[in-house]
């Protein structure tokens, strides 16, 4: 059973949310739109909801990560919800237990929710597989295949600001082969119908067939950033220049950095995106990042409903389907 | 011991016999075909009609996991998943631990093999010292306390320089190189380069990391004129350069591993650890070539590329699991399967199976002919089942190929003219 099965209920509801891969433009519309109503609570003066009351969350991170953890708790608790979050990198899994006790002890916890992230393509789907049915799963980031709420986030920012997608040109430039953000937000654009979507990168950093994803490719920036209505910019790590993929961070940022000149070539109105953390002056300059068309902090602020979204249309959808089985 | 086969199609690829007829078996071998040898008082008997009466098969690759990991599976248990295959003969690679660098270690896989019973296990004896592709093993000593020929046991050696003088010193011998052609660098990685692995994100393996090094151990062969024997070819270009290399009279052969012939990247979908193999599947082009290259003969034989796992090995997100399959129980099965899908007659498919690797390997077995040794196999053509987890013999549970439908099942194997295995309600 392929993951866009296993995440989803007998009716096509979703259960899990493992990967965006082989969902419907109705899955994807209905967690925007729960999104968009949940945004404002944010502003409110009591920024609470009651949704998720008497519920336990658990951000089980086998990846160090502080960004990711910190809006997945935030959404939670937002919900109400109780939070705990175990940092397994620096704990049991160094001991030599394997992933499934791990899951068999947390489990035994009496938890509603798991939300991790694990350095292995297919973790969260292992995990799935695995837990007992009353428990969601959230992937935050599996190796390098998906990154769904990521994805969500970056679509739900998009439609902020351009809400006509057959007419968008979408630029995904960098580090595509390492890049879980990039598959899953490919998968998201081309399900809401995006007009174009291009990949800008030198071929090291390109998975091959890469075209099969459903994008245009482009080693030239001069030429894949003309005329976009999004440019999302993916971040470089270091290990890359070690790993014979690059010969420096100078000679990338000289032919793919995100600069004003460069940008210049996008539509005049196109937004900026980055995942985050941002690397100034590696994949993008910092007048670009802190300049007006970037939307790079609004990514960060969305996260949060766009989790909030997520947490309750699966668990929602849990409660229900365990209640009909029952 | 007289033991007579009666009424069987017997097919024995080696002398092109394809007949129904009596199989008569005096002393562990073969003693006559048709027509009693005089004298012949039968012991046992028996009834093969409607079934196929074959050489036992001939597994050029087998990990038994011993000595050194028990915990997967035993030489014993092994044998035993053998012999109701109808496998008779296992070819067991020198990554051992230790490996099979040494005659003691030949010694106690033979004593324990012995001691077992189910199945001839020949051995692979180790090229460089620990497999450390630094320093030559002792070769001679090897092949002189049985070692059937010598191999890198999946480790290929990275130094061109030790890999020649390695190949020139075994041809002093004239012991056959068994090469595992994968650049250890390049094939580094969980899944065939190409769209699979785009998708799910796992780290490719390109056919370079196959073809590369096939080209270099080609060029060496030519100029030695050692026998070199590439054994799980994965890609198209890989059947393509033996072909060549075949054509140009080289003293190549070469083989696939069974399950390179049914599955493909495709099933890797859903991060099936079970189909995490090295080298990986990929495209469903290239399983059509390597299938092409079964049915033409450039690879000359099918083999189970057997490794069993303990459950553990396999229960992790994809990249943390250990590569390979428990193959022994359905290499016939899927062997036969072949037949159905219209790629190779049955007789050749048998050849691949039999007459094929003993070949490689430079042996008189895998063959029915008067005073031959009596490994038999007899299956049923016409059985169908499914194979449940629960049905594996081997202790590895680790195959994809649980709840698939086969046609055709053993119900004997005899080893030496001794019923090694009757399946249940047979005599």
């Amino acid at each position: 059973m392929s993951a866009a099965h296993l995440q989803l209920d007998r009716q096509g509801r979703l259960l899990h949310f493992l990967t965006v891969e082989g969902l419907t433009r109705r899955h994807l519309t209905e967690i925007l739109d729960t999104a968009e109503s949940l945004h404002g609570v944010a502003e409110r003066q009591v920024k609470k909801l009651p949704t998720l009351h008497g519920k336990t969350v658990v951000n089980l991170f086998f990846e160090a990560s502080t960004r990711t953890r910190t809006t997945f708790e935030l959404a939670a608790k937002r919900l109400s919800a109780d939070v705990l979050n175990l940092n397994i990198a620096t704990s049991s899994a160094v001991k030599g237990e394997s992933l499934l006790d791990t899951l068999r002890n947390i489990e035994a916890m009496q938890c509603d929710m798991f939300v991790v992230r694990h350095e292995q393509s297919g973790a969260a789907e292992f995990i799935a597989r695995h837990v007992k049915p009353h428990i969601a799963v959230l992937n935050a980031g599996d190796g390098r295949h998906a990154h769904p709420t990521q994805a969500m986030l970056d679509v739900f920012t998009i439609r902020r600001h351009k809400p006509d997608f057959p007419s968008l040109r979408v630029a995904i430039v960098g580090d595509l082969l390492h890049s879980r953000v990039a598959r899953s937000l490919i998968h998201a654009l081309n399900i809401l119908g995006a007009g174009e979507i291009r990949v800008i990168a030198p071929r090291t950093l390109l998975p091959a067939q890469v075209e099969t994803l459903g994008v245009q490719v482009f080693h030239d920036p001069r030429l894949g950033l003309r005329e976009v209505d999004v440019v999302v910019m993916l971040r470089l790590q270091r290990e890359r220049m070690e790993g014979a993929l690059l010969p420096s961070e100078s000679e990338f940022f000289q032919r793919y950095g995100l600069t004003e000149e460069r940008l210049a070539l996008a539509q005049p109105d196109a937004i900026v995106m980055h995942p985050g953390p941002i690397n100034r002056g590696v994949e993008i300059d910092s007048r670009v990042a802190d300049g007006p068309q970037s939307v790079i902090l609004e990514q960060v602020t969305n996260g949060i409903a766009v989790r909030m979204a997520i947490m309750s249309i699966t668990l929602g959808h849990h409660a229900r389907s365990i209640g009909e089985s029952a | 011991m007289q033991t007579v086969i009666q009424g069987g199609r017997v097919i024995d690829p080696a002398r092109r016999i394809d007949v129904v007829a009596d199989l008569f078996i005096v002393a562990g071998r073969i003693a006559g075909l048709g027509q009693a040898p005089t004298g012949f008082v039968a012991d046992q008997i028996i009834d093969a009609r409607n079934r196929i009466v074959c050489p036992g098969l001939i597994d050029l690759c087998a990990r038994l996991r011993e000595p050194g990991q028990e915990h997967k599976a035993t030489i014993a248990s092994e044998s035993a998943a053998a012999a109701a295959g109808g496998i008779t003969t296992l070819v067991c690679p020198p990554d051992t631990d230790p490996p099979i660098d040494e005659p003691a270690v030949v010694e106690w896989i033979r004593r324990r093999a012995k001691a077992a019973g189910q199945a001839r296990v020949l051995t692979l004896g180790a090229l460089t010292h620990r497999l450390h592709g630094e320093r030559l093993a002792e070769m001679a000593a090897l092949q002189e306390v049985g070692c059937v020929g010598v191999s890198d046991g999946g480790h290929p050696v990275a130094n061109s320089r030790v890999l020649r003088r390695a190949l020139e010193y075994a041809a002093t011998f004239h012991l056959t190189v068994f090469l595992t052609p994968l650049d250890p660098e390049l094939g580094h990685g969980l899944a065939h380069e190409g769209q699979i692995a785009a998708r799910l994100g796992l780290s490719g393996i390109p056919v370079a990391a196959e073809t590369g090094i096939i080209a270099r151990d080609l060029e060496l062969v030519r100029d030695l004129g050692v026998r070199v024997h590439f054994g799980r070819l994965s890609s198209a270009r890989a059947v393509e350069l033996i072909a060549r290399a075949q054509a140009e009279g080289l003293p190549v052969t070469a083989d696939a591993a069974i399950h390179q012939l049914h599955l493909s990247e495709i099933d890797l979908t859903g991060f099936d650890s079970r189909c995490h193999v090295h080298p990986p599947l990929r495209s469903l082009r290239d399983k059509e070539a390597l299938r092409a290259g079964v049915a033409d003969g450039v690879l000359g034989a099918i083999c189970s590329d057997h490794q069993p796992h303990e459950p553990d090995a396999k229960q992790a997100p994809f990249g943390d699991t250990e590569p390979g399959i428990s193959g022994l129980d359905t290499l016939l099965a899927l062997s036969l399967r072949l037949v159905r899908d219209g790629v190779l007659p049955l007789p050749a498919v048998i050849e691949r199976l039999t007459h094929g690797p003993a070949r490689i390997l430079g042996l008189d077995s895998g063959q029915l002919g008067v005073g031959a040794v009596a490994d038999v196999c007899i299956f049923d053509p016409d059985i169908d089942w499914r194979l449940e987890p629960g049905d594996l013999r081997s202790r590895g549970r680790n195959s994809p190929f649980t709840g698939w439908e086969w046609q055709g099942r053993v119900t004997h194997t005899l080893l030496e003219g001794r019923i090694v295995y009757a399946a249940e309600g047979e005599n």
